[in-house]
């Protein structure tokens, strides 16, 4: 890892290897479903992992769990050396649906998050609009979310989750609803969010593209039962600016390695 | 409605029914129908009357009451029911035998716990509204999303705070709707109740025309009842539609 950071007061271990969130031993089963098993997996402080897998392979079901809005059967979730036992200031979630508030206005929802947390109306509307602002939705205050497109509620959701400055950020396929030119925006966008704000990135995809392109570390989950099959960090291009990023043959060698290892479980 | 190319405003329907009535009375066929002008005359007479005032009031205190202790009670019990099971099991059953039963039937026995005053009337009116005001607000948090209650509780909401702030505005489509319909039937509620418990109020005036054979005054006063009730459920059809932008969308 070459871009290590090092301003997180904690024990002095290895910086790289110092982890935001570890899942020890995760199991899930929906009555008979079996859904996650014995899996584990550390996310890196300040770092973006991905977790990308076959549908129905339990991706939603392990964000989950770290979000603490589902009780693993067996295993524990620890956030900052915390074991987790419910939902907490320390995580923000960013849904797949948006789940906005329909009765609501942009910046309401935005807000929403720190309400919850009691911040005085007037603070929260300015640090909602700060957000609104960051994630391009400047003049769309006062609108309501009927008013806007899939891909602008999406960022609603995302300054809903940003503005709550949560130390990690759990996202649920959050590019699922746009077109392919406002997803690869906001790859890029993301990308300058995980080097900018030193925040823990979880980040649910479907696509092995968007995986690479946006991941210091990938995680690869197998059909269910799921475990983790394997962890591939892609660090050569990292810090080369977004342009030269698709170009890179590290890049395209990582895809393709992925696609090799996926494909076994679609034939 | 369009005739002959022209577009009709809302309920001219009405004025055909009207000239009808009025022909009929005319003819004075029978004399329980009087000529819909001769009512009109009696109508603008009758509530110049301090009779009419006081029944009016009493009336509408009876009734203002009796709606309010629905909504008050209702929606809750309807939003609890549709967030908990175990309530849901133990109360669905009785909210439905009541919303069915023959209410009128309970008058008497309301009578003989209440007395037979104010009380007893305003909560027969109460018992005709509230329980489509429950089942309203509870299959309007049971189509809640999902996803919305799990947002607020990853944001760390307070159980009073998803009340207010998520169950109860989901459920604003259905709720209003169910206060709308529940409005209508507490009409029927708090004249029932006068006419049975105490022949007070609107109650009173039915029951002095009526036994007088004064058909026109009748006629008056259930013209002038028929159009606040719907008043009334017209303004909240009208709320009703202000919120349905997101019905669809929750
Ligand atoms: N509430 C539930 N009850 C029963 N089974 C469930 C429930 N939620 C998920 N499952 C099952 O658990 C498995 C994992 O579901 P999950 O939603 O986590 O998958 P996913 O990886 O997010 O899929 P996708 O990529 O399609 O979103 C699926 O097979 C699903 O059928
Ligand atoms: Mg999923």
């Amino acid at each position: 890892m070459d871009m290590s950071q090092t301003d997180a007061p904690i024990e002095p271990v290895d910086a790289a290897h110092e982890s935001a969130v570890s899942t020890r031993n995760i199991s899930k089963n929906y009555g008979e479903v079996e859904a996650l098993r014995d899996l584990s997996l550390e996310f890196p402080r300040g770092q973006l992992t991905s977790l990308l897998g076959p549908s129905g392979c339990g991706k939603t079901t392990l964000l989950k769990i770290i979000a603490g809005l589902l009780e693993p059967t067996s295993g524990e979730v620890e956030v900052n050396g915390k074991t987790v036992t419910g939902p907490g200031p320390d995580r923000a979630f960013v849904f797949q649906d948006f789940a906005l508030l329909p009765w609501a206005s942009v910046i309401r929802n935005v807000a929403f998050g720190l309400e919850m947390r009691g911040v005085p109306k007037a603070e929260r509307e300015d640090r909602a609009a700060h957000y609104i602002k960051e994630v391009g939705l400047g003049g769309f205050e006062n609108a309501y979310p009927h008013e806007l497109s899939g891909g602008m509620r999406q960022r609603v959701g995302l300054a809903r989750a940003l503005s709550v400055d949560s130390q990690v950020l759990l996202m649920d396929e959050p590019f699922s609803a746009v077109d392919e030119q406002t997803r690869r925006k906001f790859q890029e966008d993301l990308l300058n969010l995980v080097r900018n704000e030193n925040k823990t990135f979880i980040f649910v995809t479907h696509s092995i593209e968007e995986a690479v392109y946006v991941s210091d570390q990938i995680a690869i989950l197998l059909p269910r039962p799921s475990r983790v099959s394997e962890i591939i960090r892609p660090t050569g291009f990292r810090h080369k600016d977004a342009d030269n990023i698709r170009r890179d043959p590290e890049y395209l060698d990582i895809v393709d390695q992925i696609w090799a290892s996926l494909r076994t479980y679609v034939e | 409605m369009t005739l002959f190319g022209y577009r009709l405003p809302g309920m001219s329907s009405l004025i055909l029914w009207g000239l009808l009535w009025e022909i009929v009375g005319q003819t004075g066929l029978t004399f329980f129908v009087p000529p819909l002008s001769e009512v009109i005359a009696t109508l603008v007479e009758v509530i110049q009357t301090a009779a009419f005032q006081k029944a009016l009031y009493e009336t509408a205190y009876a009734f203002i009451a009796g709606v309010f202790f629905a909504i008050v009670i209702g929606i809750p019990v309807g939003i609890l029911m549709g967030r908990t099971r175990l309530l849901d099991e133990l109360l669905l059953p009785w909210v439905n035998v009541f919303l069915s039963a023959p209410l009128t039937a309970l008058v008497p026995v309301l009578m003989v716990l209440f007395g037979f005053g104010m009380k007893a009337i305003i909560i027969t009116t109460t018992l005709f509204a509230i329980w489509i005001i429950i089942l309203n607000a509870r299959a309007g948090v049971k189509q809640i999303n999902r996803s919305l209650v799990e947002m607020a509780h990853s944001f760390g909401a307070s159980p009073w705070d998803a009340f207010t702030k998520i169950y109860f505005w989901a459920a604003l489509p259905e709720i209003l709707g169910g206060v709308r319909i529940g409005i209508i039937r507490a009409v029927k509620g708090v004249i029932i109740g006068q006419l049975l418990i105490s022949i007070v109020g609107f109650g009173a005036l039915f029951e002095l025309y009526s036994a007088n054979f004064l058909m026109g005054h009748f006629w008056a006063v259930l013209i002038v009842l028929f159009a606040l009730a719907f008043t009334i459920s017209e303004f909240l059809a009208y709320l009703e539609r202000r919120v349905s932008y997101y019905a669809d969308k929750r």
